[in-house]
Formats: C-alpha cells, structure tokens, sequence
C-alpha cells in the first residue's frame, strides 16, 4: 500500500528530538517581601529539551486582583493549577465580598499541588498584597509544602543564585532595592542555568496596584568574570 | 548521608609552590594525587627547576583522562612559577584541563556562582581573596548538606605558603544563621 503525504511516525531521524519532550518552564522564579507589598521576577524561557518553544514567556500569572504567582516545572501542569485556583479564588472572593487573603491563594495551590503530586510536576511562589498582613511570600514547592518566607527563590536556575541571595539579602529593604535584588540574582542566574534566560519579567504588588517591568537582554546587569 | 570525618584536608601540596583542591570521590581524589607527586618530582629533578604549574595540572589530567571510565574525580591545581607567576587550573572530571583567573568544583559549588559570579573582580589583594574565598566557602557549606566542617584555604607566594585554617564557628554568618 503507498503511503501518501508525510511520514507522520515520530520516531524516526526525520522528526527533531524536541518534539517528543515535554514543555518545561526549567526556570529561575523569586519573590521578596518589603513593606508595604512584594517584588516577584522571572526569566522568560520556556524549553521543550533543547529547544526554546518560547523565549518571551510570561511566568508572573495573575490569580486574582493583588495576588500573583510564579511558575517553575512543567508549562502545562502549572498553567493548569493556576486557571484551577484562579477561579477558586474568583468564586470565593465573591462569596466573601471582599479581595481575598494571599494565605488563602497560597493555600489553595498547595491543595492542588499536593492532592496531586504523583501526578504533578511544579514548583509555584504564590505572593501579593492583602489588607491583613500586607506583603506575602508562600513557598509550593514540588510535593506540596507550604510555607511563608520573605523571601524566596525557585526552579532549575535558583540553586546558583542561594549564596548570593543569602549573603545579599538582610530584612528591612525598600521596594527599589528589592527590585535591585531580584534583578541582580535573576540575571546571574540565567548565565549559568542553560535552562533560564531571555528577559526579566519583574512586578510590584502592594496596597497601590500592581506594576509590570520588563528588562531586556541588552539591559541585564552585567557581572565580570572570564 | 555518613559524614565519616568533619576535619578533612582536601588541599594537598604536590610540590612546594603547588597544591591541589579534590573534589568528588576521595578515595580516587588521594590516588591520583600521590601518583602525581611522585611523577611531578621525578619531573623535578630531571629538569632540575622546580616545575611549572601548568606541568603539575597537566600531570593530572593525564591520569584523569586516561583513566576516566574508572575515576571519579576532579581538581584545582593552583601556584606559583617564574614563568607566569599565580595560575589556577581546573582538571574537571572527564580530564579537561582549562585555566581560568577564578574556578569553583564541588557538589556545594552550584550553590556559590551567583555569588563568585557578582563578588569577584581581577586584581584584588591578599585580604580581600581571602575574605572573598571565605564567605563563598562559608555560604556554600551553609546551603550544601555534603559540605561543612572547617575550611581549608592556602595562599601561594613567590615567597612561601601560608595555611588558614577557620573553623566553622568562626566562619563569617550570613543573616539567616
């Protein structure tokens, strides 16, 4: 029997390796506290094995009105728990009359991530403003554990950046120096993580709103070294 | 994980003005070592000079090359020669030999780029290498579960050699301890 048209087997030379892996956000993501609200960051490159499916993702997604997160591990499993507790959260804000609570938001992720960790692969930084106890930074790592920092990094490019952010941050920053931070450890992050790079996604959330900035690759801070 | 000792010295000296950081599996780490010790002043006395830095990572790399299927091991050969003066050289763990001005190995170096990355700038001096290797050994060892103790460093002259040895209560805290 011919066969007409192309070759639709993928396993074979024809069909480039990055089609049978699966989409990762192998990321760097972190989120401060200050006060008054939080500072959150990620890069923007999102990999199926060696090639880049996008290298202007967005990683800072919106949960609800002052309460954001930001995703490492696989693309789809953590774009799925965010429209599930997007709309938890949009449910319950109703039912409440009032913004809800970022430990709620928190909460409700580390559900999911827990329920579901056989099945799951991801790493979230749940963080945002609300009127109880103004910024906020949860940690969900892989597994589903839940706990409050003030400040937090993740993902695959995190693990280059622990003494920097440990010898770095002390408590009591302002806003702009947190923001100085988050730049500083993202942009070194992504030199050495393969998996980590293209720009820095930062936002600032707090009582006034959120704020979006993005930095460019030509802008990133540079550091010396070989 | 065992932590069989706490107090272990990974900074050997090969030869008078070279020493030798280890890292990976010890036991391999310490056989190549001494078979390159022995080889480096054999290579001594025949040139009758003392040898080049780049002679004694050489002579490890060899050894880990040549033998990478059954090794696990990588080093940092650093000195001090009359030809090019203070080199660092890293043998990584498959035997490629690169020299750079500045290098990290080790399971807890993950954890230190980004601040070796942002802290280190050429030309500094004695002092501030030495507080620079500090705090990112102090930094690493407070992120690394393999990594801890006392930490071992070694500065390297035209002149001599001087041990500092600094124990972990007395290494630099960071704000979280």
């Amino acid at each position: 029997m011919p066969i007409f048209g192309q070759q639709i087997s993928i396993n074979n030379d024809l069909v480039p390796d990055w089609t049978r892996e699966e989409v990762s956000t192998g990321t760097t993501i972190m989120a401060v506290e200050y006060d008054g609200g939080v500072v959150i960051g990620a890069d923007s490159r999102t990999t199926t094995g060696a090639y880049i499916a996008n290298r202007v993702t967005d990683k800072l997604t919106r949960v609800h009105d002052k309460i954001y997160c930001c995703r490492s591990g696989s693309a789809a499993d953590t774009q799925a728990i965010a429209e599930v507790v997007s709309y938890q959260l949009g449910f319950h804000s109703i039912e409440l009359d009032e913004p809800p609570l970022v430990e709620t938001a928190a909460n409700l992720f580390r559900a999911s991530c827990y329920r579901y960790r056989e099945e799951l692969m991801a790493g979230i930084l749940v963080a945002g403003w609300d009127r109880r106890k103004g910024g906020q930074v949860y940690c969900v790592p892989i597994g589903g554990m839940l706990v409050r920092q003030p400040v937090a990094v993740g993902g695959s490019g995190s693990t280059y950046v622990y003494g920097f952010m440990d010898s770095n941050y002390k408590p009591g920053l302002n806003k702009d120096q947190c923001l100085e931070l988050a730049a500083s450890a993202l942009s070194l992050a992504m030199e050495r993580d393969g998996s980590s790079g293209g720009v820095i996604r930062l936002a600032t959330i707090s009582e006034e709103g959120v704020e979006r900035r993005v930095i460019l690759g030509n802008q990133l801070p540079k550091f010396s070294t070989h | 994980e065992y932590v069989s000792s706490k107090t272990i010295n990974k900074v050997i000296q090969v030869h008078d003005r070279i020493f030798c950081c280890m890292a990976g599996s010890l036991a391999d780490a310490q056989a190549v070592i001494k078979t390159a010790k022995f080889q480096l002043s054999f290579h001594s006395v025949q040139m009758e000079d003392p040898p080049l830095v780049i002679a004694a990572a050489s002579v490890l790399k060899d050894l880990c090359y040549k033998n990478k299927e059954e090794l696990q091991a990588g080093f940092i050969t650093a000195g001090w020669d009359k030809k090019k003066g203070p080199q660092v050289y890293v043998v990584s763990l498959g035997g490629m030999l690169i020299s750079q001005p500045v290098t990290l190995g080790g399971s807890g170096s993950t954890f230190i780029y980004g601040y070796v990355d942002a802290k280190y700038k050429p030309n500094m001096t004695r002092e501030e290498c030495l507080q620079f290797a500090t705090n990112a050994l102090a930094l690493a060892m407070g992120r690394d579960n393999v990594s801890g103790g006392v930490a071992h460093l070694v500065v390297i002259t035209e002149k001599g050699v001087e041990h500092v040895v600094v124990p972990g209560d007395k290494l630099p805290r960071f704000h979280d301890e």
